[in-house]
């Protein structure tokens, strides 16, 4: 799946307020495609962008070694389609908006350090194009070239600059490819994972560049209704399991903060992969954080069963809480994380809990 | 010790003095307190528009570095990736900013058409609020309004609101509230892409605000955009932004700054002709406190602390009165009284504590600098002679010469040669106040002068009168002064505002030679008049002509204000009728650029002459002209150039237009016509009728509402004036009381006193009104040709309203007067004849 808290955005970009209220209103809104059971994904056409749909994001996560010292990182690359009325020659249209997150998790720092950057796509100043993976806002960009992924976030207060090389083939989520997020077939997206991918770059912080190496996972998916009615938010991981395994596993929940829908799946070192039932996963929560900034209690520590897999998940650092208020409206916990069994750390990973300051809004 | 004499010395000199004449403090201390709050309430309302200006070019530019401006029509918006994309540029965002005229209403709303995502980048303030989603204006057919424009229209959230566009006319809906901080002007906002689209602006936009990256260089990335930019387009600083918009008012609030500086200049001769006559009537008590070893120094010194309480309270009472003023007019006319410079701005009222105390001290300032000769002039009187009786007059004599005042009138005059400082008339106003002072300075000379010449009558209270003024000339110089003050400076405005009022009266007559004209929006840029309507208005039943004008703005200079390109028929040979040309006209020969008749103002302002070549910008290219003519102009104070229409369709392919001059055909009445007219354009609302007759009258109205301001200090002007005589008349009928007494002892009767009173006044003031009106001549002509020219660059023809002038004289002088003949009944009551053994 994948998620996000940008989702959020793009629900809020789905249906203005006021447009919901001018029922008849003249001309036809934006029409969307839907997600179909049947399709074949196609590499690397797909890892473009796929304009005809609602929503879409390319999400970079990963452990990153500097010095010896381990950060966590998080690029995302979020494309949404605006339900325009009418048919506007404009070249401003806003047929599509880019929005792009990265931060930076470094227990030294105690906390996230993060940067956003959006921009309606347009006068080429940004955009996501066709057929490979090339999504850019101004100087920001996440694009694949020769098989290499490259990604260039020159923000403020740091400057990421990295490839990416993939080590394996890609991982299909849900039916081949074919994620569902809820008990309605309408809720799904097409979705793809790479695991294990060799990350190297320059990580710049107060002007002081220093070169970085590590193990990275890229999700894309797209959609146009992926979010059931009745979820409130959801709990995701994405590990890159130490024997070159990879596991991923969402759990969305309810209103009564229980279980809605669930899945995964788990690769295992011989790239055998299956997918996981509703019924096969299950969070359980341990450790609570309650966030000084804004009083959100995060569970940071978990128990994820995945099939016959038990695992511990143990944060980088308990403060990754990511407050996106002033931009795209909500707060949620992303970060950096440990999978731990029989006291052993078998993987390293990204954990995404949302819902937990206010149900997410749709 | 010392301390403790002080008080009691004080109490001595001052004391009785103001207990016993507590209508003369009351009189002084008005005069201050009028001065103060006139020139404290003007600058408030001046400051406090320029605050609200400058925090609105502030917020609206928002951190950007550079602004990236072309003329209101827009450029092309392709210019908007290109500066995106240089290395110096971290965020840049594009604006089309409308001035749509609103229907159903005579206003327009600045729209600004921005892309919210872009936006943030450069103003994080712009739409901060927890209520607003930047994706709510995504929608084509919303917007969001300012406070002050959602309570200026009566509107909330939810509510529609109707935009002209064409003759047309599009709804938009509010869809949110802009930050109360960030925006106190009127304004609305959309989105780029739907004001593109709603408001028929596709393709262009004609703002972008920059912000460069740490390090770059503002000056040379403006340097290098020069050079690839189109023509027209220009980039600035915010700070060379705000400095043009506030340029456009600086002169119009200078000139109202000078104005209440004039009455605080009369409030201090007010305490200056107060203390004259006060320590005059006091000369025997000080001589004797002198004589009991009152030092010199001591005496002037305690006279000064007097002047200085006078003007304690009088400031005081100014500070607040002031205030109270700046509030009321705040309210009632907006920071530009009305004149229109800062029409979309919501103004609060500015004070900090140093402006009120600035105001406060220079009342304070001005009655010290008033009772300054008095004072030492009492010091230095020798206490055995001022003993004695009648030395009054002895006190005066120090100033009968003529050269200090002639010398500082012809000081003035030579000043009125000088150039404007940096666009303002700074040295016409030091010309009018040298000339202001030299005539009060010359005023004790010429009135020695002129009463020696003044026949003898026969008639014997009038010829007391005339002895008595004979004898005290420098006496009724005072008093004759207050009034040349006040009553020059009313006659000088009066004269320059005629003028001006009868200069565009004419020159309204000129501009609108037909019979009827039509309008496609009364306000704003987006109203026009497609080809196919301006077929329909020709050929309606009823036309005889019709002539369609084109306005434009372009942005000749990115330091000033747009000037206006209108674009009529016209050619070289029918100029002169058309337009109100002022000197010579030339005809460009046939291979020389066309034709360009410029506005006095934009030839002032860009030092245009006859003959030469000058270079517009017309769609994104320069085109060459040769200025054929200057015509005098009064609606656009930034400046205006014709061009022949069909010469600039010709260039920029554009064929709309935004007005109409209609000749009715014979036989049609104007009523019926534009009735005839609006049904076949079929959609009134945004098209405005009007004959000419009532185009001059809202003209006329808006220049009289304007200048309602300059009446007012008028009036205040005169008051002081007759506050001056009053003052002046009833010292001295006070100090008179043991003539009086001696008068009626040889048997002159009460009501041939009050003949005789009534005469000195009529004289007195005559004379200061003879005199005012000469100086207020010669301070007109500052005025229109200095002051006027120099701060609006336009010209007028002087025009003498001389009924309204006569009969303010004849009222000043009744005025004076029966102040005189008051004064001294006053006087005369009580043991008056008593009073001839106070002589001893």
């Amino acid at each position: 799946m994948r998620r996000r808290a940008l989702a959020w955005l793009a629900a809020a970009l789905a249906t203005p307020q006021s447009l919901a209220q001018d029922a008849a209103y003249r001309s036809p809104l934006t029409p969307f495609a839907k997600v179909m059971p049947g399709y074949t994904l196609r590499f690397p056409h797909d890892e473009g962008s796929h304009p005809e749909f609602r929503t879409e994001w390319w999400y970079v996560t990963g452990w990153l070694q500097r010095a010896a010292k381990p950060l966590g990182f998080q690029i995302t690359f979020f494309r949404t389609r605006p339900e325009i009325k009418g048919d506007n020659p404009s070249a401003f249209t806003p047929e599509h908006v880019l929005i792009a997150h990265a931060a930076i998790s470094d227990p030294a720092w105690g906390k996230l350090q993060h940067a956003q950057h959006a921009a309606r796509a347009g006068f080429s100043l940004a955009g996501a194009g066709r057929g490979r993976v090339d999504v850019w806002i101004d100087d920001w960009s996440l694009r694949q070239q020769n098989g290499i992924y490259h990604a260039r976030i020159p923000a403020r207060d740091f400057q990421l600059d990295m490839t990416l090389t993939a080590t394996q083939p890609p991982l299909l989520q849900g039916t081949n490819g074919l994620s569902r997020k809820g008990p309605r077939a309408e809720s799904a997206s097409y979705y793809y994972s790479l695991p294990q991918l060799k990350a190297e770059g320059t990580l710049t912080r107060g002007g002081k560049p220093a070169p970085v190496t590590g193990t990275a996972w890229l999700d894309h998916e797209w959609s146009s209704s992926y979010m059931d009615q009745e979820a409130t938010g959801w709990d995701w991981i994405g590990i890159n399991l130490a024997d070159g395994g990879a596991l991923m596993a969402f759990r969305m929940r309810n209103k009564q903060n229980g279980k809605l829908w669930a899945g995964g799946a788990l690769r295992d070192r011989q790239g055998n992969s299956r997918s996981f039932a509703p019924g096969e996963v299950v969070f359980t929560p341990h450790r609570k954080w309650q966030s000084p900034q804004t009083g959100t209690v995060y569970p940071v520590s978990w128990t994820v069963k995945a099939g016959s897999l038990d695992i511990e998940i143990e944060p980088m650092m308990d403060d990754q809480e990511n407050d996106a208020r002033f931009s795209t409206g909500t707060v949620y916990w992303e970060g950096a994380i440990r999978a731990v069994q029989h006291g052993k750390t078998i993987g390293r990973g990204y954990l995404e809990l949302t819902g937990y300051w206010r149900p997410m809004r749709f | 010790m010392r301390s403790a004499v002080l008080p009691g010395i004080f109490q001595a000199v001052s004391g009785n003095a103001l207990r016993d004449n507590p209508g003369r403090l009351v009189l002084a201390l008005l005069g201050i307190a009028l001065g103060v709050a006139l020139g404290l309430a003007m600058h408030l309302v001046n400051t406090s528009a320029l605050n609200e200006f400058n925090l609105a070019v502030r917020s609206l530019s928002g951190e950007a570095d550079l602004v990236i401006r072309g003329p209101r029509g827009g450029f092309d918006e392709t210019v908007y990736p290109r500066i995106a994309r240089l290395p110096q540029v971290r965020a840049a965002s594009p604006a089309i900013e409308i001035e749509a005229q609103l229907a159903g209403r005579k206003d327009a709303l600045t729209i600004t058409g921005i892309d919210p995502l872009r936006a943030a980048q450069v103003q994080p303030e712009l739409l901060a609020g927890p209520e607003n989603r930047i994706t709510d204006l995504f929608d084509p057919d919303v917007l969001f309004l300012s406070h002050t424009a959602a309570a200026w229209l009566g509107l909330k959230v939810g509510d529609k609101l109707r935009v002209n566009v064409g003759t047309s006319s599009v709804e938009l809906k509010i869809a949110g509230l802009l930050s109360p901080g960030a925006y106190r002007q009127r304004l609305a906002v959309m989105d780029i892409a739907s004001a593109q689209w709603r408001l028929q602006q596709l393709g262009r936009i004609n703002r972008i605000d920059v912000r460069l990256r740490p390090g770059s260089d503002a000056q040379a990335v403006q340097r290098e955009l020069a050079q690839w930019l189109p023509a027209g387009v220009h980039a600035t600083t915010p700070d060379a932004e705000s400095g043009r918009s506030t340029g456009m008012s600086r002169a119009y609030r200078l000139n109202l700054d000078m104005l209440a500086l004039v009455a605080l200049f009369t409030g201090a001769f007010l305490v200056f002709s107060t203390q004259v006559l006060a320590t005059l009537r006091r000369r025997t008590h000080f001589a004797m406190l002198r004589a009991i070893g009152l030092t010199r120094p001591a005496l002037t010194c305690l006279l000064l602390g007097e002047g200085a309480l006078i003007g304690a309270l009088g400031s005081t009472l100014g500070v607040a009165l002031g205030y109270a003023l700046a509030g009321v007019v705040l309210e009632k006319f907006g920071t530009d009284l009305g004149a229109g410079y800062f029409r979309a701005l919501a103004p609060v009222l500015h004070a900090d504590a140093r402006t009120l105390a600035a105001f406060w001290l220079l009342g304070i300032a001005f009655a010290i600098a008033g009772t300054a000769i008095p004072a030492v002039e009492a010091g230095r009187r020798a206490p055995a002679l001022a003993l004695k009786a009648g030395d009054e007059e002895q006190g005066l004599k120090n100033w009968r010469t003529a050269w200090p005042g002639m010398v500082m009138v012809s000081g003035g005059l030579v000043l009125t040669q000088a150039p404007a400082v940096s666009g303002l008339p700074l040295f016409g106003y030091a010309a009018v106040a040298l000339i202001l002072l030299g005539a009060v300075l010359l005023m004790p000379w010429l009135a020695a002068a002129v009463l020696r010449r003044l026949p003898a009558l026969r008639y014997p209270p009038a010829m007391l009168a005339i002895a008595q003024l004979q004898a005290t000339p420098r006496q009724a110089a005072i008093c004759i002064a207050a009034v040349v003050t006040s009553f020059s400076l009313t006659v000088a405005m009066l004269i320059m505002v005629g003028s001006f009022r009868q200069s565009l009266d004419a020159w309204l007559t000129t501009m609108l030679p037909a019979d009827l004209y039509l309008r496609a929006a009364r306000a704003g840029e987006t109203g026009f008049l497609t080809p196919e309507q301006q077929a329909r208005i020709a050929s309606a039943p009823g036309i005889g002509h019709a002539e369609f004008l084109r306005s434009r703005n372009l942005l000749l200079d990115p330091v000033r204000p747009p000037v206006t390109l209108l674009a009529r028929p016209i050619d070289a040979a029918s100029a002169r009728s058309i337009l109100p040309l002022l000197g010579p006209e030339l005809a460009p020969h046939a291979d020389e650029p066309p034709a360009a008749w410029i506005s006095e103002v934009a030839g002032e302002l860009f030092g245009f002459k006859p003959g030469d070549r000058i270079s517009l910008p017309l769609d994104g290219q320069q085109h060459v002209f040769t200025v054929a003519g200057i015509w005098r102009d009064y609606a656009r104070q930034n400046g205006a150039i014709v061009i022949d229409r069909a010469l600039y369709m010709r260039i920029t392919g554009d064929g709309l237009a935004n007005d109409a001059a209609l000749r009715l055909a014979e036989g049609a009445t104007p009523d019926r016509v534009a009735q005839a007219l609006l049904a076949r354009l079929g959609s009134p609302d945004g098209i405005e009728i009007a004959t000419t007759g009532k185009i001059r009258d809202a003209s006329l109205s808006t220049f009289d509402r304007t200048f309602a301001v300059t009446y007012a200090l008028e009036i205040i002007a005169v008051l002081i004036g007759l506050f001056g005589v009053s003052a002046s008349f009833g010292a001295q009928a006070l100090a008179r009381r043991r003539e009086f007494g001696m008068l009626r002892h040889i048997g002159i009767t009460r009501f041939e006193i009050g003949i005789m009173l009534g005469c000195e006044g009529m004289l007195v003031s005559s004379l200061g009104i003879a005199c005012g009106l000469a100086i207020g001549w010669l301070v007109s002509l500052v005025l229109i040709h200095v002051i006027n020219r120099q701060s609006f660059h336009w010209s007028m023809n002087m025009d003498v309203p001389w009924l309204p002038l006569v009969a303010l004289a004849v009222l000043l002088i009744t005025a004076a007067s029966a102040t005189a003949v008051w004064s001294g009944r006053r006087a005369m009551s009580g043991d008056v004849v008593g009073a001839v053994r106070e002589d001893w």
